[in-house]
């Protein structure tokens, strides 16, 4: 994967499912319909102001709570480039694997503040403020599934659906 | 070296000799369970992922609960697709107004010992209380399931919790899960089972044990299980001798043991807004509550409702509270009118709910308004779940819920 750069918004710990999109928008007809909620119950102005290529780095226990996978959906359909966080839930994890958004496991939390620019490198590094954190890279299996461009398409390559 | 009951699981349904935390594998999928709010993006997946059947109509549960009865217009749309899919799949298992889904899911025997089985719902981790294996997915996954059968998991590492003594009288399962998340935290178990044991554990009912794994996704745990015994073999209906194997070896490896003495527990509440601020109950008193719940798939369970209902035993609701009590399934709610409890709560003033998750998930059944406060037995507290985020959730058991909702304020149970 190739380094980008982006702007950063700053989340703390434990930014859970029902912040990143409440239960009362998840009947709207898409993700796009949806994606003006993102944040709202924390933070109602984020979603308007998030630009495609920006980067959301967080604290600790990122996506806890529901198994909603519009979580994940909502922040790649917003545009951001990748989430940064201290450690994930579980199923958030997999969700947003899933659906082909990047999460790096790493404490720039305490080391960046919000509107900073930063480069990273997936699976080498990230540079914030010319200091360097080196990354560790995610397991083959993880990777092939974001490669392919999420779940979906990974099937789509089993069933011969595309090559 | 031994194995912990997990990985013992793991390893019978893949056929390796041997697993170790960390390792990547492909298990079996012995069941799953999609509900109301996933299913149209399920269907959708499924048919993009290029599928067009199911691996095996028999071993896909689908279940309405969430939306049960509709609230929004837009809510029926997901039942009216749910319908054709099934219809499409041959689906057998399709319940739309029995209850909940992880109550339906080991009460109906759809999820049973020793199995492998996901859902599309974070408290998927309930049936780990019949030494099941079931966590929570997204609906793409459940997409690729449907059409594979498999899944790849990450084999996680154990924490073992032992919980020996007797409980004190006014402490129930549902303040033992709380007061183990107090100290675990949010994020104390993510990736990893927890496996619980201990006397105190053994002691349990069934129900006690659901209550308790429900709520262990709260810690991010990926499962959470108990030892199946005869109780589970006579709820799960499996003869004994057949789950004998489900338990975990004397030399197994845990990450961690950590004991509690269950006499030294007390109530507590998690405190707004997240369900690791664990306060006792004691402090709390006095705090002046809009609404009470009593239900969902963590505490709306035959003995919960008879907790209730041992606490309003001839009390009436406080003026101008709204208690609100849902059982968790149909079959509860017919044992629960038997045993009269249902008439001790309407009588005391409760508005009794159709079963299905009602005011837990925030969509029907209860919403507050801006600056309320409510006292819940459900398993998340999170800002805005149950309306506005200026709404304060606490968590408590089903006997401090009743016993505080005839006060008006917080109180301890008697």
């Amino acid at each position: 994967m190739a380094q980008f750069t982006g702007k950063v918004w700053l989340l703390g710990d434990d930014i859970d499912t029902d912040i990143i999109i409440p239960t009362e928008y998840l009947a709207l007809p898409s993700v796009d319909d949806m994606k003006k909620y993102a944040f709202s119950p924390l933070r109602p102005e984020l979603a308007g102001q998030i630009a495609p290529g920006d980067i959301i780095v967080a604290g600790k226990n990122f996506g806890c709570g529901s198994s909603r996978e519009q979580a994940p959906e909502i922040i790649k359909h917003l545009g951001v480039a990748c989430v940064i966080a201290k450690s994930y839930a579980r199923i958030f994890f997999r969700n947003a694997i899933n659906n082909g958004l990047l999460l790096i496991e790493s404490d720039l939390h305490d080391h960046v503040q919000e509107g900073d620019t930063i480069t990273v490198a997936p699976g080498e590094q990230i540079e914030a403020g010319g200091e360097v954190y080196p990354i560790s890279p995610l397991p083959q299996n993880l990777l092939d599934i974001l490669e392919a461009g999420g779940l979906v398409r990974a099937m789509q390559k089993r069933n011969g659906l595309i090559s | 070296m031994g194995h912990t009951l997990i990985e013992k699981i793991i390893m019978k349904n893949t056929g390796l000799d041997t697993v170790s935390p960390g390792q990547i594998v492909t298990v079996n999928v012995d069941r799953v369970m999609i509900h109301d709010i996933f299913i149209p993006f399920v269907a959708e997946k499924f048919k993009e992922m290029g599928f067009t059947r199911v691996w095996d109509p028999d071993k896909i549960c689908l279940i309405y609960d969430h939306m049960v009865p509709t609230s929004a217009v837009e809510d029926v749309r997901h039942f009216q697709i749910g319908d054709a899919f099934a219809a499409e799949q041959r689906l057998t298992h399709v319940h739309r107004t029995d209850g909940i889904c992880h109550q339906l899911m080991p009460e109906m025997g759809y999820a049973r010992p020793g199995q492998v089985v996901f859902g599309t719902d974070s408290h998927t981790t309930t049936y780990g209380a019949v030494g099941c294996f079931s966590s929570g997915i997204g609906y793409t996954e459940m997409a690729a399931i449907l059409g594979t059968g498999e899944l790849w998991v990450r084999v996680p590492e154990t924490i073992r919790i032992e919980i020996d003594g007797e409980l004190p009288g006014n402490v129930s399962a549902k303040d033992v899960i709380l007061t183990i998340l107090g100290d675990l935290r949010a994020d104390g178990a993510t990736y990893k089972a927890l496996e619980f044991g201990g006397s105190a554990v053994e002691k349990m009912s069934v129900a006690s044990r659901l209550t308790m794994s429900n709520m262990s996704v709260e810690c991010g745990a990926k499962c959470a299980l108990v030892a199946p015994d005869e109780k589970t073999a006579a709820f799960s209906g499996v003869p004994m001798a057949e789950i004998a194997w489900l338990k975990p070896d004397p030399d197994a490896h845990y990450e961690r043991v950590i004991h509690y003495s269950a006499a030294g527990l007390k109530p507590v509440c998690a405190c707004p807004s997240q369900v690791d601020n664990i306060h006792p109950a004691a402090e709390l008193v006095g705090t002046k509550l809009d609404e009470v719940f009593i239900g969902s798939c963590t505490n709306g369970r035959l003995e919960d409702l008879a907790a209730a209902a041992g606490q309003l035993e001839g009390k009436t609701v406080a003026p101008g509270l709204r208690l609100i009590v849902t059982p968790a399934s149909r079959s509860i709610y017919i044992e629960a009118v038997k045993a009269g409890y249902i008439e001790t709560l309407v009588k005391a003033g409760a508005i009794v709910t159709q079963p299905g998750c009602g005011l837990c998930c925030g969509r029907a059944g209860g919403i507050l308004a801006d600056g309320e406060t409510v006292l819940a037995t459900n398993n998340r507290n999170f800002l805005g779940r149950m309306g506005p985020s200026s709404v304060k959730i606490y968590l408590a058991s089903p006997a401090v819920a009743a016993a505080s909702a005839a006060a008006g304020e917080i109180v301890l149970p008697e």
